[in-house]
């Protein structure tokens, strides 16, 4: 990797203020999307900004009827969260099952939405739930949240703080990884709640999507079988060595049905 | 008291002596060494599959901090091409084309990773910075990426001087006796399939450091290496014109080779020469991506073969004929590859009476390919137990009666095959009753009548392969072109106090030398494995060896210990018979006790050493002093283990993803000396297979980039991925080797693929498949499914 400059603040402001003073500079929390980018010399920041001493973006509590779960929360601590497991089970299910114990003892929830890889799990449990991103500047709803492959309404120097989930009725979360890197080929998040009927599909499409098709359907006859026969369609999907977008599709349709199963 | 615990000795199941230092973080290997003023090297690699060179420009990279030195080919004229191993003749008995290999690419670039310039820093991130700064021009040019487009009208020429992009066109076997047998087939059965390319990717990635002694004149290589003696020979001899007396290679701890680090690289000579150019230390260490497109690659075969059978499905031929992938440039043992270890191997555990076999080797735009665990043999293996499968169920035979029905019978030792190789021994009706036994063969259809209840499709497949390893009988492979000879060396040392130390040209980098061969030791001197040390990987330490591939070490490194050990004992008792005033013929050896035939005089091995170091009361006149002897060892034949494997899979029709479910592994690899290792050293193999066959493929675009360059990509087998594997083994003796041992380091990787591959077909075999490629991912079984469905 090429040289940094690092900063470790401890509040928020402070860590706003780093990264508003050097547009070259980068935010950093687990680092496990990051430092591999680093590594092979893919990105050069001026400057790393390390997250993990804010306390502000720590820990998992009830907010009324909402889960907030602060950015640096680690995948292990959600796979292991007593207050998640009561409130929202899928959650708890796709935080135990991204990439292996050394990824979820350093990946955080904020980074993997922040960064928004199309193959990663959080950002289907974002949009599938319809949650709220809290920022250093504001809130902004899921639906205006991913815009694109690596791409988010976040500004260079806005900071991810929390993730507001509201308690949905059911929820459930089913996914085919890649064999080879263990990234999400394709996965689908249902729920259902007072944020209506929900299917967003990950790993499928450049960037996480809302399955309007699947949800209609769904809010009619909350069942496996009313997804299992909707067909998505290829275009626009991704295609590589491991899953052309024919199968991506199919695998679309097979994991919504799954999803909805688990959330009974 | 020298008194072994019978418990030490062949056959026991002692831990492994060298894991105490794995496990612990102890263990030294190259990139762990580091020595006194030591600099970096980083390479600069071609990203282009193929192009021209126009020009390197390195001024601004020369400026950099720490930049000691920069070569590009253009300083390394006095530096030779690596060389071949191996020579293949043609058809017409012409000899195979040889490009030169240049150790920096001269001129043009010929794959993704083609070293092109060498970056000299004081840190290793310095060297890689100034990379960075070298600007290459480059006139990217059409590549040949795969067989077939090397092989179009018009394809590039990967070489200027071999225009057709064959490296040779070579033969075995009768034509005449296969047309013939052909002519007269109530059966002919053809089978086509394309053997994947794969990346071995031992733990432990490739380094090498490069040292001068500017007082003696000596040179020094620490290099991950498999036969630290083979790369003196040839890096000291074609490549750098350095005498043996004045080169050292050592090859420390070795995390892993799987043959992939055999072979004589251009990294070790860089450094080894830049040492002594700079006078300083010179360190190389590759990392994961640098390995997918530098370290020698494996498989790549496209087949097509037809057998001939009889109404009763007797074998009557075998006609094959492979395109094997030889990639940029030829790696040491290359060519022989798909020669003298694949189409040799044809005639399998079947006796069938004619087999021709043409083979032709080709250059690609791609890293050169190379010995891969099994090397030749699991390519082998999978095209005749596939084909033998294929040809059950199109002329209506049961798999394992027809297989049964073709067995060379156990009587027929030694077995002559059409395709030059004579089996010495073997029983392969046993290890097929085994492994069905314990496989539950006879109880799958209800396993499989469940698994379709859970909405599963079960399969079992099995595979009764046969492999030729223990390389090699010197004179033979001379005869077939190979430039070395391949026996062993061993020197066992007993010390004064009756301990030993055995140096051995074998190099152990996972097979866990250090106990087995001390297990030799304890049994036949009789001295507790503790006390045995075994020294290897050092040429300064070690008087010669050929090294570790081809499960050859035991087999072959072994019997040179014990006819060093034969020596021993012959010195030994002629020092006891002075001692015991006996004569030499009365004087009897058994496991650590020299005694007088039918009396209860006796004197223990250490007696007997200490009389050799302290020969005050010795047979001076006629014996030297001192207990230390060396043998050579070259063995008479290959050796030829053999088995049966069975697996057992769940597809889930709806991701196209199959599930291993069971796997059974009965082998017959000769003697067993720890059945632990052997068990692991199975396992290992078959975790290899099943990779091959489920999950790995090496895959490049049109264009000759490499598109499974990361593990993002290139999918190695994880523990979910398996299944319990059951081991088990039948040993009939190897008759030629003085410890009836066959070898067990490769048979995993060679029985398991077509076992896995024919469970699928069978767990698919109500959709009217005939054949899946590997791998057999879920993308493809998916697309075969929904192609039947639709
Ligand atoms: C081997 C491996 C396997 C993996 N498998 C999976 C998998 O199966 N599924 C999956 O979903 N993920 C997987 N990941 C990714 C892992 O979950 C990452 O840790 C996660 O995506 C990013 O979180 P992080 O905290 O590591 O972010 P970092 O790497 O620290 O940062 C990632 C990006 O987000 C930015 N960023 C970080 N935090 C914030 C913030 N609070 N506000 C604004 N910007 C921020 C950074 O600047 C950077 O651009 C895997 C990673 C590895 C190494």
């Amino acid at each position: 990797m090429y040289d940094f400059a690092y900063h470790k603040p401890s509040s928020l402001a402070e860590a706003t203020r780093l990264l508003a003073a050097d547009p070259d500079a980068k935010a950093i929390s687990g680092g496990h999307t990051l430092l591999p980018a680093l590594k092979h010399r893919l990105n050069r920041p001026t400057a790393l900004v390390d997250l993990s001493g804010i306390s502000e973006m720590q820990g998992i509590r009830r907010e009324g009827d909402a889960l907030v779960i602060g950015a640096l929360t680690k995948h292990e601590a959600v796979a292991r969260s007593s207050e998640v497991k009561s409130a929202i089970p899928a959650l708890v299910f796709l935080a135990q099952h991204i990439g292996d114990t050394q990824v979820r003892n350093r990946g955080t929830i904020g980074g993997s939405v922040a960064n928004n890889d199309p193959a990663a799990d959080y950002p289907a449990a974002v949009l599938g739930l319809g949650a709220t991103v809290r920022t250093s500047r504001r809130e902004i709803p899921a639906d205006e949240f991913f815009l694109g492959m690596f791409t988010t309404a976040l500004e260079p120097d806005e900071i991810l703080t929390a993730i507001s989930f509201p308690i949905p009725e059911k929820a459930g979360y089913a996914k085919m990884r890649n064999p080879a890197s263990r990234y999400v080929m394709a996965g689908a998040f249902v729920s259902k709640g007072k944020m209506g009927v929900r299917v967003a599909i990950n790993g499928a499409g450049p960037c996480v999507f809302r399955q309007t098709e699947m949800e209609a359907a769904l809010a009619a006859n909350w069942s496996p079988e009313a997804v299992a026969g909707i067909k998505q369609s290829a275009s626009g999907l991704n295609s590589d060595i491991h899953g052309s977008a024919e199968y991506r599709a199919h695998l679309v349709s097979v994991m919504a049905k799954r999803a909805v199963q688990s959330a009974g | 008291m020298n008194v072994v615990q019978p418990f030490e000795g062949i056959g026991a199941s002692v831990r492994r002596k060298e894991d105490r230092r794995f496990l612990s973080g102890r263990g030294q290997y190259t990139d762990d060494i580091n020595r006194p003023g030591q600099l970096y090297a980083h390479i600069l690699r071609s990203p282009h599959a193929h192009a021209r060179i126009t020009g390197i420009d390195t001024a601004a990279a020369r400026a950099m901090p720490g930049v000691e030195a920069i070569y590009t080919s253009a300083d390394m004229a006095s530096v030779g091409g690596i060389p071949c191993g191996w020579q293949i003749h043609n058809k017409d008995g012409t000899p195979m084309a040889e490009p030169k290999h240049p150790v920096l690419a001269e001129g043009k670039v010929r794959h993704v990773g083609d070293p092109v310039a060498v970056v000299v820093a004081t840190t290793r991130q310095q060297a890689r910075d100034a990379a960075e700064a070298i600007e290459v021009g480059y006139d990217v040019l059409t590549a040949a990426a795969n067989l077939a487009q090397a092989q179009a009208l018009g394809a590039p020429a990967v070489h200027d001087d071999v225009p057709s992009n064959l490296c040779y066109d070579w033969h075995i076997g009768e034509k005449a006796a296969v047309d013939a047998a052909f002519a007269q087939a109530a059966h002919r059965v053809v089978f086509e399939t394309t053997n994947n390319r794969l990346v071995p990717n031992a733990m432990e990635p490739r380094s090498a450091i490069g040292d001068f002694d500017a007082t003696t004149g000596e040179h020094t290589l620490w290099t991950t290496s498999q036969n630290p003696h083979v790369i003196r020979l040839l890096m000291g001899a074609f490549v750098l014109n350095l005498p043996e007396s004045k080169l050292r290679v050592v090859a420390p701890d070795v995390g892993g080779g799987f043959g992939s680090k055999i072979y004589h690289y251009a990294e070790e000579a860089i450094v080894t020469w830049a040492a002594h150019k700079l006078a300083r230390p010179v360190k190389w260490t590759s990392d994961r991506t640098e390995a997918f497109m530098s370290d020698a690659h494996g498989r790549d075969h496209v087949t097509r073969a037809e057998l001939a059978l009889d109404k009763d499905g007797k074998f009557l031929a075998l006609h094959v004929q492979t395109q094997a992938n030889m990639g940029a440039y030829l790696s040491t043992f290359a060519p022989c590859v798909p020669t003298y270890l694949y189409a040799t191997l044809l005639a399998g555990v079947y006796a069938t009476p004619a087999i021709y076999a043409e083979v032709k080797a080709v250059f690609t735009h791609t890293v050169p390919v190379d010995a891969y665990r099994g090397a030749g043999r699991p390519e082998a293996s999978y095209l005749l137990e596939r084909l033998v499968d294929v040809a059950a169920k199109q002329c209506g035979f049961d798999k394992v009666e027809l297989r049964r029905k073709n067995f060379i019978s156990t009587d027929a030792f030694p077995y002559q095959t059409p395709v030059a190789l004579q089996y010495d021994s073997g029983d392969y009706f046993s290890t097929l009753d085994q492994a069905l036994e314990t496989s539950g063969w006879a109880g799958f259809e209800a396993r499989r009548a469940e698994a379709k209840a859970r909405g599963r499709l079960r399969g079992i497949g099995i595979s009764t392969y046969l492999e030729a390893c223990g390389i090699a009988p010197s004179a033979v492979v001379g005869s077939l072109g190979a430039r070395a000879g391949l026996y062993e060396v061993g020197t066992i040392r007993v010390h004064p106090t009756g301990s030993v130390t055995v140096l051995t040209g074998a190099h152990s980098h996972g097979q866990g030398h250090e106990t087995t061969f001390a297990q030799l030791v304890a049994d036949k001197l009789g001295v507790p494995i503790a006390q045995v040390e075994i020294v290897h990987g050092d040429t300064a330490k070690v008087p010669f060896g050929m090294g570790t591939y081809g499960s050859r070490s035991l087999a072959v490194g072994g019997s040179a210990m014990d006819k060093a050990m034969d020596k021993i004992i012959a010195k030994g008792k002629r020092i006891a018979a002075h001692l015991m005033e006996a004569s030499v013929e009365d004087v009897e050896f058994e496991r650590g006790t020299f005694r007088v035939a039918g009396t209860d005089k006796t004197k223990a091995l250490a007696e007997i050493s200490l009389a050799a170091y302290v020969p005050h009361n010795y047979p001076i006149e006629e014996l030297e002093p001192g207990l230390e002897e060396t043998a050579f060892y070259d063995p008479k034949n290959f050796t030829y283990p053999g088995g049966c494997h069975i697996a057992e899979v769940e597809i889930e029709p709806e991701t196209g993803r199959v599930q291993m479910v069971n796997f059974t592994a009965v082998d017959d690899v000769g003697r067993v000396i720890n059945p632990m290792i052997v068990e692991g050293q199975v396992q290992g193999g078959v975790a290899q297979g099943i990779g091959q066959a489920l999950l790995e493929a090496c895959v490049y675009d049109e264009a000759g980039q490499l598109v499974s360059a990361s593990m993002m990509d290139y999918c190695l087998p994880r523990a979910e991925d398996l299944a319990p594997v059951s081991v088990a083994t039948h040993t009939t003796l190897c008759t030629h080797n003085p410890l009836g041992v066959k070898g067990c380091g490769e048979v995993g990787a060679i029985g398991s693929p077509p076992a896995v591959i024919n469970a699928v077909v069978d767990a698919l075999r109500d959709y009217g498949v005939e054949h899946v490629e590997m791998p057999a991912t879920p993308q493809k079984i998916w697309s075969i499914l929904h192609r039947q469905q639709s």
